[in-house]
């Protein structure tokens, strides 16, 4: 799902979380004509052959083509009406070539021989119009052709399979729910994706994969109008690289504790019943008194920041400047990984990239230049060990083998390397929240993500949340309102004391993190459990206007 | 084929509104055609070329909407894209908050096509990206950019005789340049409809004067200061602001715009007397459509004059419930961006002057990775970045290292000193700012 079409249809939709609007409108169609209109790979194996000898023949020494559908469903409610539904495809053409030694890329919305031969020439100009400005050849890393393949993420319903009326029927009642539990206010969502994608290259693959991600939401509100104050809870949902039985809850599923999360399949009803009882609280809760303290994170909450301290940093085309102009650099250096005892954090911080890990946004079975996935470590007993690389860049480091983790977000745009899932692996020893929050004199809990800021090297970072509990001597004592905590990255993991054991892992997610310019969207996966940090540095956030 | 003229549009939507035989019906079309070129440490990166165009048909029983969409135009397709949206009327939920078609408006026009900018081919962005290039080879120092170029059209038309049309073009461009030890840098962006008033390499070199200017920056400790923001670090704060001039949050009591106790700060002294935002499509250096996506004629309106909150923006739905008129925020710039569009009015001093006349304060380039962090103040926090210089005694004294600041765009023009000149930057026009208390609150080791 592109994020301009994700903004555009959350602001028609979802307009109380202010979204922005974009310029962009819909292609709606019927999803179930849409799976009719699958094209047999037979017949995408041949497209993509006019491409591939099209470009060869006007001198491009690499060529790969992705024919791609996308199909993506939108529902959104607030209160008792239904904002939008929207069902949108896009199907075409995508074809990259390297010619005198330099990128180029080309699109089309039509999917005939002949466009597509139009388009792979088209690509070779581009590529060849570029090489002037070019200092050094593109250098890419072998890779085998794996023939004609094929990978199916493995859902148990198909989301576009299932009625509108369901999804409707669902979010009425989510939002019934949280109105009868005292909200003023309810927004709610789901977002369904299908990639249908078809990958081939002159390394002689010819790859078939269907993908499928789902991202439930809801956002609920209590507004106080005698103080002029309102606060909000979103869902603790995450969005997952599932089918519809994300939402078909299981109660070995939920984690219960001071508010219930969730683990492989999500109860919508049963989370916004609970939001609605937690802005009452929030609404009257104390004003944190700033200063130091341990943070205690659910993974609903620690999936962000690994995303934006861990998964950015380590992304190698940032660190080499690629992304200077756009996402940033990374304070990640060469020279720290060649270090080989780069302290990143303290020794019980173990962090892996993985594009395999089943029910995550970022499993695939090839990545989009033809690759297969995997799984790989960054961070080893504290220790930068590598990062994340594709196919032009790995030899900067001296390998040989891509990590597989390229991506586009459509056939029209052109594919680089996008963040794998990346996961803090869980404590060996055995451990439960209840006895992490024992050893914590004064402490925060902190449930579910909210606000996010890193600088672009990712060394300062500011977070908030959407609930934050106060721990005296090892007790839970109440809410708290108005809390962010600001860290520099090194020394935040550096400050970790304990982890949670395998049981209270789980995964949360981004369904849109951006990167490259024009700008894309990819989905990826951060698995975590709750973990403590020592004396980080808490700010108060409420102002008077 | 992607860029239709008003005519060629016209006929099309016409033959798709005859084929409707639900109650209502809309019909929007759109195409574009873009090119671009991204480059890093000093060579390109990547580069491509698109090409689209697609036709969307809302069909409406009573208060039933169906909306269905196509990409191929011959009228077999036309004719099965009205029919589904047809289909999908009938078995969509009512909407309470349907409003009916529009009749026919009138729209002014608005110079938001050049055609030398549609003109601009791979070979044009090649030279541009070359001229970028040449100021940091010559200097020894590295950049990384982005040059985007694109033409497109917008039609829409009703079932009541409505049309709108629009063609437009753009080009914008960004680069960062950074030394070759990493310990300075800099940045510019920009853009606009003609290429004509973009020289990619004069702004190169201010990028390349920064990059060199900003090295060996020291630590000062965080706290509140006088700032002077130069345009671009304006357009990051204050284009937050946008967002809260919808009538409907502030009425519901969820946006900076609710009043204590209930109702709107319509009317209110909300910002400095210094301070006056309004939109205008037709500004010759911000235009944009001058209709909305409905079709409800966008028009140049104020919003704030003299710090004083004059309107708020009503979609047709919330006028009707609240008895006023609708009132369009607009397309703003090139789309319908978030803050896209706002324009500021300023003064007549210039950046050197607003230094001259500062005792202490910090010099902010621009700002980087702004997020909200409590809606009902507006409070955002971000870190400055690309230039950030320490001023005494009227004079920029050295580079300081980058800040984490929580301030609200609110408060912040209520603390207003100074507006230098009104500049594009991007998608909205505004002045540089002096600005007193200032909050830092954090040091960042990010270059």
């Amino acid at each position: 799902m592109k994020r301009k079409d994700f903004l555009y249809y959350s602001a028609l939709g979802m307009g109380s979380l202010l979204l922005p609007n974009s310029s962009l409108f819909a292609r709606p169609i019927d999803p179930l004509e849409a799976l009719n209109e699958r094209i047999d790979v037979a017949t995408k194996k041949e497209l993509a052959d006019v491409a591939l000898n099209a470009a060869k023949a006007k001198g491009a020494t690499y060529a790969d083509v992705r024919i791609g559908r996308y199909l993506n469903q939108y529902v959104f409610t607030r209160e008792k009406r239904v904002q939008g539904i929207s069902n949108t495809e896009s199907y075409g053409v995508g074809i990259r070539v390297i010619a005198d030694g330099c990128w180029g890329f080309a699109a089309s919305h039509r999917v005939t021989k002949d466009d597509i031969a139009q388009t792979a020439a088209l690509a070779v100009a581009v590529a060849k119009a570029n090489a002037k400005l070019q200092t050094e050849p593109v250098k890419l890393a072998p890779q085998e052709g794996y023939g004609e393949v094929s990978w199916k993420a493995p859902i148990a319903v198909n989301t576009f399979e299932v009625p509108i009326k369901d999804k409707v029927d669902l979010l009425m009642q989510v939002n019934d729910t949280a109105m009868q539990n005292g909200a003023n206010f309810v927004n709610s969502m789901i977002a369904a994706v299908n990639e249908q994608k078809y990958f081939a290259s002159t390394e002689g693959s010819y790859i078939d994969q269907d993908i499928h991600r789902i991202y439930p939401n809801f956002n609920v509100t209590r507004v106080d109008r005698q103080s002029g104050k309102f606060q909000t809870r979103n869902a603790l949902s995450s969005p997952m690289g599932m089918g519809y039985e994300y939402l078909q809850p299981r109660p070995e599923d939920k984690v219960a504790g001071l508010v219930t999360r969730y683990k492989g399949r999500y109860d919508m009803l049963g989370d916004v019943r609970e939001a609605a009882q937690n802005v009452a609280e929030k609404i009257k809760a104390k004003s944190v008194e700033p200063g130091k303290y341990d943070v205690v994170l659910d993974p609903s909450h620690l999936w962000l920041t690994i995303h934006e301290s861990v998964g950015h940093p380590t992304e190698l085309d940032r660190v080499l400047g690629y992304e200077a102009n756009y996402a940033g650099t990374s304070f990640l250096t060469l020279d720290k990984w060649k270090s080989g005892n780069f302290n990143f954090g303290n020794e019980k911080v173990n962090i892996v990239a993985d594009k395999t890990q089943v029910g995550s946004l970022g499993a695939v079975g090839y990545d989009d230049e033809g690759v297969k996935c995997k799984q790989w470590d960054l961070i080893k007993n504290g220790i930068l060990v590598n990062y994340q690389a594709i196919r032009d860049q790995v030899h900067i480091l001296g390998g040989t083998e891509s990590n597989g983790c390229c991506y586009s977000q459509g056939w029209d745009d052109v594919q680089f390397q996008r963040m794998p899932n990346v996961s803090l692996m869980p404590g060996k020893e055995k451990l439960s929240v209840d006895d992490m929050i024992k050893d914590v004199e004064r402490g925060i809990y902190i449930v579910g993500n909210g606000s996010f800021s890193i600088d672009q090297q990712r060394y300062n970072f500011q977070f908030g949340g959407q609930l934050f509990y106060e721990i005296k001597d090892g007790k839970v004592v109440g809410m708290l309102n108005d809390v962010a905590y600001q860290s520099n990255t090194q020394e935040f993991w550096n400050s970790c004391a304990a982890i949670c054991d395998e049981s209270d892992y789980r995964l949360g997610g981004s369904f849109n993190d951006g990167k490259g310019q024009p700008s894309q969207s990819s989905a990826v996966s951060h698995g975590s459990a709750t973990t403590r940090f020592t004396g980080v540095n808490v700010i108060n956030t409420a102002r008077n206007i | 084929m992607a860029i239709l003229s008003k005519e060629e549009a016209q006929a099309i939507l016409k033959k798709v509104i005859g084929y409707s035989t639900s109650d209502e019906c809309m019909v929007s079309l759109r195409g574009a055609q873009e090119g671009n070129i991204r480059y890093a440490r000093n060579a390109v990166s990547t580069a491509g070329e698109s090409s689209t165009m697609d036709l969307s048909v809302s069909a409406v029983y009573g208060k039933r909407v169906g909306t269905a969409s196509i990409n191929e135009f011959d009228d077999e397709s036309l004719q099965k894209v009205v029919k589904r949206a047809e289909e999908l009327a009938k078995l969509a939920p009512e909407n309470p908050e349907y409003m009916p078609a529009l009749d026919p408006q009138q729209y002014e026009e608005s110079p938001t096509y050049v055609e030398s900018t549609a003109a601009i081919d791979p070979l044009k962005r090649a030279e541009m990206v070359g001229d970028s290039l040449a100021v940091s080879k010559a200097d020894s120092l590295e950049a990384a950019g982005f040059l985007n170029n694109s033409k497109g059209f917008r039609a829409i038309m009703n079932s009541k005789g409505l049309f709108a049309y629009n063609k437009s073009t753009d080009v914008s461009f960004s680069v960062t340049i950074r030394n070759q030890e990493g310990t300075g840098s800099g940045y510019v962006s920009n853009s606009f409809n003609d290429v004509a008033k973009l020289d990619t390499g004069a702004l190169s070199k201010i990028a390349a004067t920064k990059a060199k200017t900003s090295a060996g920056a020291r630590a000062i400790e965080p706290g509140k200061y006088t700032v002077i923001l130069e345009p671009l670090a304006v357009s990051d704060m204050v284009g937050w602001l946008a967002r809260g001039f919808d009538a409907r949050s502030a009425d519901e009591g969820r946006s900076y715009m609710s009043k204590k106790g209930g109702g709107t700060r319509l009317g209110e002294q909300l910002f400095d007397e210094k301070i006056s935002i309004y939109t205008d499509p037709t500004n010759p250096e911000l235009p944009s459509a001058t209709w909305d996506m409905e079709g409800v004629p966008v028009k140049k309106t104020t919003w704030v004059e003299n710090g004083v909150v004059k309107n708020l923006e009503y979609s047709r739905y919330w006028a009707a419930q609240q008895g006023v008129e609708p009132l369009p925020f607009g397309a703003g710039g090139r789309g319908f961006g978030g803050g896209g569009g706002l324009i500021i009015p300023g003064g007549s001093a210039s950046l050197e002057e607003m230094i001259s006349t500062t005792e202490r304060g910090v010099l902010v380039t621009r700002f980087w990775y702004i997020r909200s962090v409590d809606p009902q103040t507006l409070l955002l926090t971000g870190l400055t970045r690309d230039g950030t210089f320490y001023i005494e005694n009227g004079k920029i004294q050295f580079p300081v290292k980058n800040f984490r600041f929580n301030e609200s765009p609110v408060i912040m023009l209520n603390n207003v000193e100074e507006l230098g000149k009104t500049v594009r930057s991007g998608n909205i026009l505004v002045p540089p700012m002096k600005i007193r208390d200032f909050t830092f609150t954090s040091l960042s080791d990010a270059i």
